[in-house]
């Protein structure tokens, strides 16, 4: 987002700030914020998808005037959030199975509009395992039917809460408990996974956009943009995981700016399947400094290390960069 | 309560699940020393007061500012601002032009007429001998402590090295008299043209139950120099203290200023500004060990002052000065070549440095006079006697402006404590904070913003000021590039990035708090907060 306000120390890169004007805060700088996921869950120190979902849950409830219902897929939000009989959503929060989670908010939508409710809105959210594998199938038939829903992806790229075991979202070389650091070429098979951004945006539905724990201010913007509109709309936010990445619970939000600011998480918006927008990278960074720190990445940098894959994650991210036009003199 | 088909438990939150037992280190809120505050010798607040200016609030800014320094307006213009040097900012772009925000505050503060209170009575009596930096810093610091105070001065005006050491057109006299004038608006009293030789006299006569003495150091430092026919040899401080007192001093076409300070930068430029056609800078050593200030050389060259460094004067015939050049050692010490050369000048002037006129000082018991001829104190600013104190350039110390200020205040406070029968113990300094505990990532680029000079050809001919002022707009915007490393300015950053929603936001001005009872103590909010005001500490249980 680019730096609309006069120079206020920190501009909007901070949360808030004390002299910026309250519509240029965040809603997670006002005092009257919902708390939509609030204290007492049992997401790990440092959880970058508890810190996502009440970023994104507040910023809809705040959109949607507090009438709002969210469906969960079955994942670490579900099972850290809600064991039975305590829930720390403050807001009407369902849950069915792992797979069926974008099915169940087409049908609360569907069941709002018979009963003549046309104010109450529905948000569907699931981590990248029950989004991109389990309920993909669910997911695309609500971007075919053009459900009224919005649906978030928290994408820590992997299947935390059962033993960081990969998924279609787990990037190359990343170490996993199903991608042992062994062999010729350790960590996740480089070349495989999905892009359900891209994906989501090929069946052209009304908006599509990635974001990140990083930048508050985008994610806000990105949500309430979503929630002025109709019919199905897909967001897919970045949440780094200490456990499954092995990194230390202060760098989380560290590591997001690091994906954003290297190319390897582009941040962009789509409407009908064409990119409208795109965050450009402020300070750009070499993969290195934002694989280096996390220990799934450990084996890249150990002993002669593995030149080959990080040349190959480091184009990776100069094609993303390219491909969205990320840098903007790098733009033609 | 009737609970649904297989339903047994009445509905929870998890609020009843107090996660701040898993934590091993807790974070706490705290202050650390702004490496400005750390490094300004008159102990300013700057953070502080930068903090208010960020605001436009420039009234309660310059409020904080002379609770420390009484001379805003001068010191923006004329102190060497270590504070900068120190500055967090260096390190993204440019430092904070603190000096200009400063100057822009005392300006401010001059032109709106801001008045200051003297503090409630005590009934004792300070005397402070000198009119200074040193002693106004020291009799306004009294004042507000609600001592009365009276100011003996040996000159005709307030101000010392402030008037007669520093050249107009660095600091023009309205300024310096608009912040004495406020100081003596307190009930300062003062006395023009009256030295005092005998303290212990002084003090039993007119009732003074302290003293503080800041007489400078005046004495001009002296040379020999083997001369067959001598020509016309002034010192610095003479030259400059003319400027002051009526006629100018005649210092002929072509002058020769003999030194490498601040002072004999300000003798050449003067001379320059006087008509001179030549004013050459002779020093012994390179630009690199030059004891000027680096900014002052410049603009003496951009004026068209001549500086021959790595030279000495070796014999003077009438306006013929032989003078030798000079190479430096391994150890940078000078040494010389055997090389001579000749230049001619009708003028020289001597900026050798001053000394310490202690005479008046010797006979006092008690008061012990240092090997190089300046006064010993304590810890607490005192003499060997009790009850008289002492400050500026007469003690050890480095000799500016702001340090002979900062002298003043630290005396202020210890005869205040030694007034009323105890000791002055300055609270422990905070931690300091170093730019390695701050996030720069969101701090904003902007760039320092730039202070208008006066053209260089009405700069060779006029005594008219040659830097000026920052606008309101552009001062406020360069208060706003303040890091106020340490110190909580209030982002909402902690609140934000908490997973566990355990950042308690207080309200503006107040701040927030952590509640631990959810504090997992992941320590995000350390890492993200931008200012490095928290920190994380071990838990003890």
């Amino acid at each position: 987002m680019s730096q609309r306000v006069k120079f206020y120390q920190t501009g909007t890169f901070t949360v808030g700030n004390r002299l910026l004007d309250a519509d240029q805060r965040t809603v997670q700088a006002t005092r009257e914020r919902n708390n939509s996921l609030t204290s007492g869950h049992r997401a790990c120190q440092g959880c970058g998808e508890a810190l996502g979902a009440r970023y994104a849950v507040d910023a809809a409830m705040r959109a949607a005037d507090n009438r709002l219902v969210a469906v969960n897929a079955t994942g670490c939000l579900e099972v850290f959030s809600t064991p039975y009989p305590e829930s720390s959503w403050q807001l009407p929060w369902l849950h069915s199975l792992f797979g069926n989670a974008p099915a169940v908010a087409a049908g609360v939508a569907a069941a709002l509009r018979a009963k003549g409710d046309t104010r109450t809105r529905v948000l569907a959210q699931g981590g990248d395992g029950g989004t991109v594998d389990i309920g993909f199938g669910c997911l695309s038939g609500m971007f075919d039917r053009n459900d009224d829903v919005l649906y978030i992806c928290y994408d820590n790229e992997a299947y935390m809460n059962t033993g960081v075991q990969r998924s279609a979202r787990t990037p190359a070389a990343a170490r996993t408990a199903t991608t042992p650091a062994v062999g010729e070429h350790p960590g996740n098979v480089m070349g495989q996974g999905k892009n359900p951004a891209l994906i989501a945006m090929a069946h052209e539905i009304p908006y599509v956009a990635t974001a990140s724990v990083a930048d508050l201010h985008d994610l806000e913007a990105k949500v309430t943009r979503a929630m002025g509109m109709g019919g199905a709309r897909y967001i897919h936010i970045h949440v780094p995981c200490p456990l499954g990445w092995g990194s230390r619970p202060c760098d989380t939000i560290m590591l997001a700016r690091l994906a954003v600011e290297s190319g390897l998480f582009p941040l962009y918006e789509a409407e009908h399947g064409e990119v409208v927008d795109v965050t450009p990278i402020r300070r750009r960074v070499p993969v290195e400094d934002y694989l280096r720190p996390q220990k799934r990445f450990a084996h890249l940098f150990r002993g002669e290390g593995q030149a080959e894959t990080l040349a190959a994650i480091q184009a990776t991210a100069d094609r993303n960069i390219r491909r969205f036009g990320l840098v903007p003199e790098e733009v033609s | 309560m009737e609970h649904p088909f297989a339903i047994s438990l009445d509905v929870g939150s998890s609020l009843a699940n107090h996660t701040g037992n898993w934590r091993t280190e807790r974070p706490v809120y705290l202050d650390r020393l702004p490496p400005c505050n750390n490094a300004c010798p008159a102990g300013e607040n700057i953070q502080s007061w930068l903090h208010r200016a960020e605001e436009g609030d420039y009234e309660g800014a310059w409020r904080v500012l002379i609770a420390d320094n009484p001379f805003p307006a001068v010191h923006g213009r004329v102190c060497y601002h270590p504070c900068e040097d120190a500055c967090n900012r260096g390190q993204i772009d440019e430092t904070v032009s603190i000096h200009a925000v400063e100057r822009f505050l005392g300006d401010e503060a001059l032109k709106r007429g801001w008045t200051i209170e003297p503090g409630p009575d005590t009934g004792k009596k300070v005397l402070v001998i000198g009119a200074g930096p040193s002693g106004l810093s020291a009799a306004y610091h009294l004042r507000r402590l609600g001592h009365a105070v009276t100011v003996r001065e040996a000159g005709p005006m307030a101000g010392g090295m402030l008037r007669f050491g520093i050249p107009k057109y660095r600091l023009p006299r309205d300024v310096l008299d608009g912040e004495i004038a406020r100081i003596a608006a307190m009930g300062v009293e003062f006395v023009f043209e009256s030295k005092v030789e005998d303290i212990p006299a002084e003090m039993e006569t007119g009732g003074f139950d302290a003293v503080f003495v800041a007489v400078g150091a005046h004495l001009a430092k002296r040379t020999t120099i083997p001369a067959r026919e001598a020509g016309k040899i002034l010192d610095a401080v003479s030259v400059l203290r003319d400027m002051e007192t009526g006629d100018p001093p005649k210092l002929g076409r072509r002058v020769v200023v003999y030194g490498g300070g601040n002072t004999a930068i300000d003798v050449a430029r003067t001379a320059k500004r006087l008509g001179a056609s030549e004013a050459l800078i002779v020093y012994r050593r390179t630009r690199e060990q030059m004891p000027a200030h680096d900014f002052e050389v410049r603009e003496a060259l951009e004026e068209g002052v001549l500086i021959n460094w790595l030279q000495t004067i070796k014999q003077i015939d009438a306006t013929t000065f032989t003078v030798e050049k000079m190479r430096i050692d391994e150890s940078g010490w000078p040494q010389p070549t055997g090389e001579f050369e000749t230049i001619e000048a009708d003028t020289l002037v001597l900026a050798l440095g001053q000394n310490v006129d202690t005479g008046f000082l010797e006979s006092v018991p008690g008061v012990a006079i240092a090997k190089d001829g300046v006064v010993e104190v304590d810890a607490h600013m005192m003499t060997g006697r009790p009850g008289l104190f002492a400050g500026g350039d007469m003690v050890p110390a480095e000799r500016t402006v702001t340090v002979a200020v900062g002298h003043g205040k630290k005396a202020a406070r210890n005869i205040d404590a030694w007034l009323a029968g105890g000791t002055y113990d300055p609270p422990p300094k905070h931690e300091l904070a170093d730019f390695d505990l701050l996030n720069a990532w969101y701090y904003t680029d902007a760039d320092q913003s730039v202070q208008p000079q006066l053209d260089i050809a009405r700069r060779a001919s006029t005594f008219g000021e040659v830097v000026g002022g920052l606008d309101e707009t552009t001062a406020l915007f360069e208060a706003r590039r303040c890091l106020s490393c340490g110190n909580c300015f209030e982002c909402d950053n902690c609140y934000g990035v908490c997973p566990d929603n355990s950042v308690i936001k207080l309200g503006p001005g107040n701040r927030f708090e952590f509640n631990y009872d959810f504090c997992k103590g992941c320590g995000l909010c350390v890492a993200e907060c931008p200012c490095g005001a928290i920190k994380m500490v071990p838990e003890t249980t």
